[in-house]
């Protein structure tokens, strides 16, 4: 970074830390900090997605589309996080894999399973072998969102759920007394109600999914976690600029992190909240 | 960053490589990233050490492409096998039970000694102790069948610090990786014993991938006929190089 780092082992003191907090090594650590902030982004659209999907399967006149989203949330909730992380995106992957073999290299008629070996042709793989690095990390970042989005998308279903149920059967029943469709009581009178209850429910889910975003880890994405066991780990003098174990600063550094993440939200959702209160009649 | 035009480009880079076929022989290197001086992830954020130097010469003898990935120690057997990656290069002794699920190439690191390292002057039971060891290494079955009460980690780092802080009474690693340790801790630690456990170090393969276990045989065959791998050995490591 700076001119004077050629030579790591001959600085001390100040000159030394600004040379080795501005290391490649650690500008990965810092941009995976973004990585964090950018999951959660990414995956709020499709956890409401899968929650509202999971809602309104819940609530159809039809039965076996209720069965379909009784069975989701319960399922889905009663299995360990840590099983469906690990699980999903490798059922995913091989999935994928297997249709793209399946098409793409007809002519093979072996197995795909040989033995413990999972093998599909060249031109199967997801993403192909001599991809970029970062396409590789893209599509773990993606299998890792559709993960977090189910298993997320079931919690928020049973609030969503729940909330919808909580808005007073009289305000239902006034939009029908004036005329209203079911399709405009919905989008009118149901779902703009259906927030205030939602939000508690789903601003703790929101908390939860900040908490969870270290098992990326799991999944191969270089999150915060790795780096900082990575980088705070004790250095030989094999390294550039060795150390004795400094797992300590660099985990503190991540609490404060998790804990602005989670003052931040608080304020959005009191926010969020005094919107939905606007002009109804629940008490505060 | 902006993660919507990433994810964008990544859906396009996808949709590409789907209608493209695959162009070139491409390997992709498996390896732990944080075994110094085997394998480390290095100050400019990339994979180092003797198994990177050794293994980009490998590519070059056998005229591969080769690209490297890290992946941590615990999975890097089941991902080889479900193909994340070709090979796995990351100090890995031949044992007759990993050698059941995946191939190995000829060794490129002789067998070579472990050893029990503590707190200088202590006096430490080996078999009734308590040992760190990592999970899944031919130390830590080691342990558990000295009759020691075994402790493990899913870093080598982490075994270290469990002896620095009491957690532990020892560490059983192997010797070239805890030598450099040993000798920077300014009389901390002290070896207390060597054993000789396990065979030598060779790459992981799929079993169903003979062809690249032959290119690869060939190329680490030519490195010790010609004595660039031992001068690999010997820059790498620094007290007792492991010799062919």
């Amino acid at each position: 970074m700076f001119d004077w780092c050629v030579d790591p082992k001959s600085l001390e003191g100040a000159s030394w830390l600004a040379c080795y907090l501005t290391t490649p090594k650690h500008a990965n650590f810092y941009i995976s900090f973004f990585t964090v902030i950018g999951l959660l982004l990414v995956t709020v659209p499709p956890i409401l997605l899968f929650g509202f999907a999971g809602a309104f399967a819940k609530r159809a006149a039809f039965a076996p589309i209720r069965w379909i989203g009784s069975l989701y949330t319960t399922m889905v909730r009663g299995v360990p996080d840590i099983v469906f992380f690990l699980f999903v995106p490798i059922a995913l992957d091989q999935g994928i894999e297997y249709l793209r073999h399946k098409t793409l290299c007809r002519e093979q008629t072996g197995s795909v399973w040989q033995g413990n070996d999972f093998v599909v042709c060249a031109a199967a793989k997801m993403p192909l072998g001599p991809s970029e690095q970062w396409v590789h990390d893209m599509y773990g970042f993606a299998l890792a969102v559709i993960a977090y989005a189910i298993v997320f998308g079931a919690f928020a279903a049973n609030i969503i759920d729940g909330a919808l149920k909580a808005v007073p059967k009289g305000q239902i029943e006034a939009g029908q007394t004036i005329g209203m469709s079911p399709r405009q009581i919905l989008w009118r009178i149901h779902l703009p109600q259906m927030w205030v209850y939602a939000l508690p429910g789903l601003s703790n889910l929101w908390m939860i999914l900040i908490k969870a975003t270290p098992l990326l880890f799991l999944l191969g994405v270089e999150d915060v976690v790795y780096w900082a066991r990575e980088l705070g780990g004790m250095k030989t003098q094999a390294f550039a600029y060795p150390h004795p174990d400094w797992r300590v600063w660099y985990f503190g550094v991540l609490l404060i992190f998790y804990l602005f993440l989670t003052w931040v939200s608080q304020i959005g959702f009191d926010r969020l909240t005094a919107r939905a209160t606007r002009g109804m009649a629940v008490a505060r | 960053m902006n993660f919507l035009k990433l994810a964008g480009a990544a859906i396009m880079g996808v949709a590409i490589a789907g209608t493209a076929m695959a162009a070139g022989h491409s390997v992709r290197m498996g390896t732990e990233g944080a075994y110094p001086p085997y394998n480390f992830i290095n100050d400019a954020g990339e994979v180092d050490g003797f198994e990177r130097e050794m293994g980009d010469e490998l590519c070059v003898r056998a005229q591969l492409e080769c690209t490297w990935v890290t992946n941590d120690w615990d999975s890097i057997i089941p991902n080889l096998v479900s193909g994340n990656y070709d090979t796995i290069i990351a100090g890995m002794s031949v044992t007759s039970e990993r050698d059941e699920v995946i191939d190995f190439t000829n060794e490129y690191i002789p067998a070579s000694p472990s050893y029990y390292v503590a707190l200088a002057g202590e006096e430490i039971d080996l078999t009734g102790g308590v040992i760190a060891a990592q999970t899944a290494t031919i130390q830590a079955n080691h342990i558990a069948a000295s009759g020691a009460t075994l402790v493990e980690f899913a870093t080598p780092d982490e075994t270290i610090a469990a002896v620095r802080n009491g957690e532990a009474d020892a560490v059983l690693a192997d010797g070239d990786y805890l030598a450099p340790i040993v000798a920077e801790s300014n009389g901390e630690l002290a070896i207390v014993e060597q054993v000789a456990i396990g065979g030598g170090v060779a790459l992981g393969i799929r079993e169903s991938d003979g062809e690249l276990k032959a290119k690869l045989n060939a190329a680490i065959d030519s490195m010790k006929a010609d004595g660039t791998l031992n001068a690999m050995l010997a820059k790498w490591f620094t007290e007792n190089p492991p010799q062919w």
